[in-house]
């Protein structure tokens, strides 16, 4: 037992946790900002294809990253412009993003490398100190941006403003619009950041589906973290421990609890949280309104 | 029939616009992809329609289909936004599996309804768990039905993996055992795969249309969903009447669960199939109603009965029709942005109230589509 937790498995953790931090960052700014996002999900599915699509046309895994990012961003403004300007529901509007990043990312495996499933290997990013992807880092010096962002900048407060009450805002002179359609896409570039790190971060290609519902757990910390940025980073980082330590509870004999127990730990965590059992959850007020009501 | 936006005419125009408008972008995105547009969808309407097998394969792919999104739909008109119909789908498809494989000696004539009973009971429970945890906490469902979609998946890797003990089930094959001949919903068509869960759809689909629209029940329903407050107010208990319709939609979906595990695969395998989230998108695109569910439940079986043939013959990669269907979705949330323009609504009569029949529209809760609340009735 106290070979367990070694530093491979604290690195290991890090490194569940990372596609987490970054996509529930992304959820959290379009959260607090009002718009609903479960497009998370395709939006680092996009992120992590267009990474690899990118470092194999360009041969340069920054560019790859770069274009993964900017692919996803445009999923995520292509989702602000049905939330926000036609109005449209978040949530259909979500399920359509997350359908069509699915079979898009799968079409154009089949375009590109012509064979189904998974893309050639590509550069990686590189490791610093070793073996820890700088994305990490990126992840570890995001969490405390977003805070000093929302809860120290004008741009930021008025952002949770939008989203608190966007008729308020809206009636103060703070262009609710402009705000949401910003934290949208910022939420699809942090989405596609996390994206980019499982491909070409922790490994060098594309699978199908290769989020595997992380986008959904992403989502499912920010509100276990109670929409703030630090609540909802150390849940990001609970639910990829539960992860981790499942992968290394498998290969350990005697592991007193069951691994499949952990893995379903955050969605049964995160079930409990929202009943309000453990404490009040409350979201933005003004999640899913609109600003000028008719 | 008044041509009124909200109307059933101008929905089911709108929907056909938006498959429409789906195809010409699905064509553009061929197009760009360096092949030839016309003879995909035409090799996909051949493998689709062209044979008998075909036909009886569009049926196949539909009967689930149907099935969920009439799932959807009546959590829809009770306002609950159903995201969950995947893992109440599978968690119906392994109950039924797993009855279906286990040897009591039972005849068909008891076995086959013991394990679709089993499906709808253990989709209704999987239903039932948001319905009350949002009538007696306010939990959002759109979050419960998330999570309860994942622990639908791990419940039953954790069982195959783990449980082969005291359960009918494989971990080599990554499934439950196979279903006793005893339990297999039979063949009706000869040399397909058309099953009998295909007839178990469209029964349930007229099933359902009648209960919402022409009982008690389903008019408490349809008022929960139109406004908590409104029906607060006439007296209806609005947490059990989401919690029953949501119990309902969960029993649907598991129906839809039944339909593979006993009908088409003689298995429930552990790799989530996905079709509750294509549900989604028929229930979305049939606007709700349980008729619109049916044709919108064939059109999506028939993208996908002919997108094998559509990658054999047009060399057009099958997973376009997924775009397409994300599309699709889409083009009528489009359409329904259209239908809240004035000048669109201008031009039904003036003298419709505004409130009208809203949940056709999409039947989402008031809350999540922040519309405002109709008067009360």
């Amino acid at each position: 037992m106290s070979d367990f937790f070694t530093v491979a498995l604290l690195t290991a953790i890090l490194r569940s946790a990372t596609p987490l931090v970054l996509a529930a960052m992304g959820g959290l700014l379009s959260e607090r900002s009002g718009v609903i996002n479960i497009a998370l999900e395709g939006m680092m599915l996009t992120g992590a294809f267009f990474a690899v699509a990118g470092t194999h046309w360009t041969g340069n895994p920054w560019l790859g990253a770069a274009i993964g990012v900017g692919a996803a961003s445009v999923a995520a403004l292509i989702h602000a412009f049905w939330c926000i300007t036609l109005r449209g529901n978040q949530i259909v509007a979500g399920t359509a993003i997350n359908l069509i990043a699915a079979g898009l990312t799968a079409f154009l495996i089949q375009l590109i490398w012509d064979r189904a499933g998974a893309t050639d290997s590509v550069e990686q990013l590189p490791d610093l100190f070793g073996t820890v992807n700088v994305l990490v880092f990126a992840a570890l010096v995001i969490v405390p941006l977003v805070h000093f962002y929302l809860f120290r900048t004008k741009q930021g407060l008025h952002t949770m403003a939008s989203g608190e009450s966007p008729q308020a805002a809206e009636s103060v002179g703070i262009d609710v619009t402009r705000n949401r359609y910003l934290a949208v896409v910022a939420s699809g570039a942090l989405a596609g950041m996390g994206g980019a790190y499982l491909s070409i971060g922790n490994l060098s290609y594309f699978t199908l589906d290769m989020t595997a519902g992380r986008g959904f757990i992403a989502l499912a910390a920010v509100i276990f973290g109670g929409w703030t940025p630090f609540g909802a980073a150390g849940a990001a980082l609970l639910f990829g421990a539960a992860q981790a330590i499942q992968i290394e509870a498998q290969a350990t004999s005697g592991f007193p609890i069951s691994a499949d127990l952990l893995v379903a730990l955050p969605y049964l965590l995160t079930l409990i949280a929202v009943t309000g059992l453990i404490r009040k959850s409350n979201g933005p007020a003004g999640l899913g309104q609109h600003a000028n009501a008719h | 029939m008044t041509i009124r936006p909200g109307s059933a005419i101008v929905n089911a125009v709108g929907s056909v616009v938006a498959v429409l408008v789906a195809l010409l972008i699905g064509a553009v995105v061929i197009v760009i992809s360096g092949q030839d547009p016309w003879e995909a969808y035409r090799s996909l309407a051949e493998g689709a329609l062209g044979s008998r097998r075909g036909r009886a394969e569009t049926l196949v792919y539909a009967a689930p289909l149907i099935l969920g999104g009439v799932a959807f739909a009546v959590a829809a008109r009770a306002g609950m936004f159903n995201i969950g119909v995947e893992g109440q789908l599978v968690i119906g498809g392994f109950a039924a599996a797993l009855v279906g494989a286990t040897d009591w000696g039972l005849p068909s004539a008891i076995h086959i309804p013991l394990a679709v009973f089993a499906a709808a009971i253990a989709g209704g429970v999987w239903g039932f768990i948001p319905g009350v945890l949002k009538a007696a906490t306010g939990a959002h469902e759109v979050i419960t039905t998330i999570m309860l979609n994942y622990l639908a998946f791990r419940l039953i890797a954790y069982s195959i993996q783990k449980r082969s003990d005291w359960l009918p089930v494989d971990d080599s094959v990554q499934g439950t055992e196979r279903v006793l001949d005893t339990a297999r919903l039979p063949i009706i068509l000869d040399a397909t795969r058309l099953h009998a869960g295909v007839v178990i759809a469209f029964v349930a689909a007229f099933a359902i249309w009648f209960v919402l629209f022409h009982t008690t029940f389903g008019y408490k329903v349809r008022t929960v969903g139109l406004s908590e407050g409104a029906a607060r107010y006439g007296g209806i208990r609005w947490g059990l009447t989401i919690a029953i319709a949501m119990a309902l939609a969960g029993a649907l979906a598991g129906l839809a669960g039944a339909g593979e595990s006993l009908g088409l695969h003689g298995r429930h395998s552990a790799v989530p199939p996905g079709l509750g989230f294509t549900a989604i998108a028929v229930g979305l695109v049939g606007r709700n109603h349980p008729i619109g569910v049916i044709f919108s439940g064939l059109l999506f079986g028939f993208l996908s009965a002919g997108a094998l043939t559509m990658q054999a013959e047009a060399d057009v990669s099958r997973d376009i029709v997924l775009v397409l269907q994300g599309l699709v979705i889409l083009a009528v949330a489009a359409f329904e942005a259209m239908n809240r323009l004035p000048w669109f609504r201008a031009l039904g009569t003036p003298k419709t109230p505004p409130g009208g029949d809203r949940a056709s529209d999409t039947g989402m809760s008031p809350e999540i589509e922040s519309r405002p609340a109709p008067p009360a009735i």
